[in-house]
């Protein structure tokens, strides 16, 4: 595979140019040296299966009902979350970016919380909300609602005081106002903050899963744990990855603006 | 009453009232059964635990546990990621080549795998440090890049014009000029690194602060459990006031 760079083939490999031949260079390589690990028996054995066992145990994953079932109780958990953290940073964003009093009296909280480790609040929501899906949903809650109401608040604030006037002389109704001017200009901002709140949202859906629950995706990659069934945790792991970048990636195509998207 | 809300502050002093006024609420409610005691414990007996759980449950050891984590995450963090960046900026097309990479791992939500973590690297304070640095490291490499690439054309001649070798050339000009912007890159990382540790000590119960919520709520101390939760937040906050300052410090009328 390395002699790919000197092959001067007329086919795919020549048009991917120089950058996407280095790209299947490295990714050969990683590829390789993972396969001569697990053939090594340098590390305890299975902690790097060989990759078509990785593979047998994704398929296996997908085509079972079990994954299934506890992948739509995450994504439920998570859109819960969202829901419920979404609406409260949208409403609470919309509070603080629009007075400079409310700004400079709560938001130095939300700053200061935003980036604390959301986890050790999970026995809070453990009490309060029970070992069901509640405390998951309510630590999905809490971990969204930062980004998303940081996110607004600079929205609301950053709303271009021309397009205001422009609203004004055109004696827009407020409900003109908010429809035509404000909720297009708060748009980017607001999903950007929704989009960060995703994330955030199903790391702590997914890690209340993994330290105390019976169902959901971070229960499946812990009962993988549990057995040592390594291909199992690794095709989970990979099944949460690609779903997470997938998602995300859905969602900022909604917050490049118009006009602008490549 | 006006000119007092008016003055510089005000915003902050009714901040605090009203949080001081919503804790004096929840208290009420409590006392007047409108809130569980077993679910909320009473404000005051929050305050009132803070110094039993900062005298009797071994602080002093904890939080030197999760600094030494925090430091070893930091060394490896830069370690690896400021020269992962220079190699990135020297070579255009592997820069090319992996950068949308390195910004997918820094997007990505790694702590999940921290079982992986377990199995690989054992049930210790070097699962931990890892955790950290594999958290921590993507934005340092980005920043570090950025901040090369961003260095301002007419220095980088100044440098030419003085036939200044490649290494002299990257050691008195690109280096100090990025300082600042590689700077943003190690607060972030340390934050995301401070954020991991904290939060695998507490999922895998092992070390430090972390560990110290997951051992009170397991032994139902509620009020212990709180007051844990509010002096671990105080912690990072002073860690990431800490970062700014230092930022701040480096890259003066910023």
């Amino acid at each position: 595979m390395a002699e790919t760079g000197v092959l001067k083939p007329p086919g795919v490999l020549g048009r991917l140019g120089p950058v996407g031949r280095l790209r299947l260079v490295i990714i050969a390589a990683v590829l390789l040296s993972w396969e001569a690990l697990a053939a090594s028996g340098l590390l305890f054995r299975d902690v790097v299966p060989s990759l078509h066992r990785v593979a047998f145990a994704l398929v296996r994953l997908l085509a079972s009902g079990e994954f299934w079932s506890n992948a739509a109780v995450t994504a439920l958990e998570v859109a819960g979350a969202l829901a419920i953290g979404g609406t409260a940073g949208v409403a609470v964003g919309l509070l603080l970016g629009g007075s400079r009093f409310a700004e400079r009296a709560f938001e130095p909280y939300l700053n200061y919380l935003g980036p604390t480790p959301k986890i050790i609040f999970f026995p809070v929501m453990i009490m309060g909300f029970g070992v069901g899906w509640g405390s998951k949903i309510a630590m999905g809650a809490l971990s969204s609602f930062f980004p998303v109401a940081l996110s607004t608040a600079a929205g609301r604030r950053g709303v271009d005081r021309v397009l205001v006037r422009v609203g004004r002389s055109f004696h827009l109704t407020p409900w003109q106002m908010v429809t035509k001017i404000y909720l297009p200009a708060i748009r980017v901002p607001v999903l950007n903050g929704l989009r960060l709140g995703f994330g955030v949202s199903v790391i702590g859906v997914l890690l209340a899963e993994t330290k105390l629950s019976n169902q959901g995706l971070g229960y499946l990659v812990m009962q993988a744990y549990s057995r040592f069934d390594m291909p199992q945790m690794y095709a989970a792991l990979i099944v949460v990855f690609a779903a997470a970048v997938a998602l995300n990636a859905f969602i900022e195509r909604f917050t490049v603006p118009r006009g602008r998207r490549t | 009453m006006t000119a007092l809300l008016r003055s510089r502050h005000a915003p902050p002093v009714v901040g605090f009232l009203s949080l001081v006024g919503l804790l004096a609420l929840v208290e009420v409610g409590i006392r007047v059964g409108l809130i569980n005691r077993f679910v909320v414990p009473p404000p005051s007996s929050v305050v009132a635990s803070l110094g039993r759980v900062v005298t009797e449950e071994g602080i002093p050891e904890r939080f030197s546990q999760t600094a030494f984590e925090a430091a070893g995450a930091a060394l490896l963090i830069t370690l690896v990621g400021v020269p992962a960046g220079v190699l990135l900026h020297r070579f255009t097309r592997l820069r090319l080549a992996v950068e949308g990479w390195v910004a997918a791992f820094a997007a990505a939500p790694l702590v999940l795998a921290y079982p992986l973590f377990l199995v690989i690297f054992g049930r210790s304070q070097f699962t931990i440090i890892m955790m950290g640095f594999a958290s921590g490291v993507a934005p340092v490499i980005l920043k570090t890049l950025e901040g090369l690439s961003g260095v301002r054309r007419v220095l980088v001649d100044v440098g030419r014009s003085l036939k200044l070798t490649p290494f002299q050339q990257f050691r008195m000009v690109l280096l100090p000029a990025a300082v600042p912007t590689i700077f943003v890159g190690l607060r972030l990382g340390l934050i995301f690194a401070l954020i991991n540790i904290v939060g695998l000590e507490f999922l895998i119960n092992f070390g430090g602060l972390g560990q110290l919520i997951n051992e009170l709520a397991e032994r139902y101390d509620l009020p212990g459990t709180y007051a844990a939760i509010v002096f671990v937040v105080l912690v990072s906050v002073v860690f990431f006031l800490l970062l700014q300052r230092i930022e701040q410090w480096l890259r003066p009328g910023s």
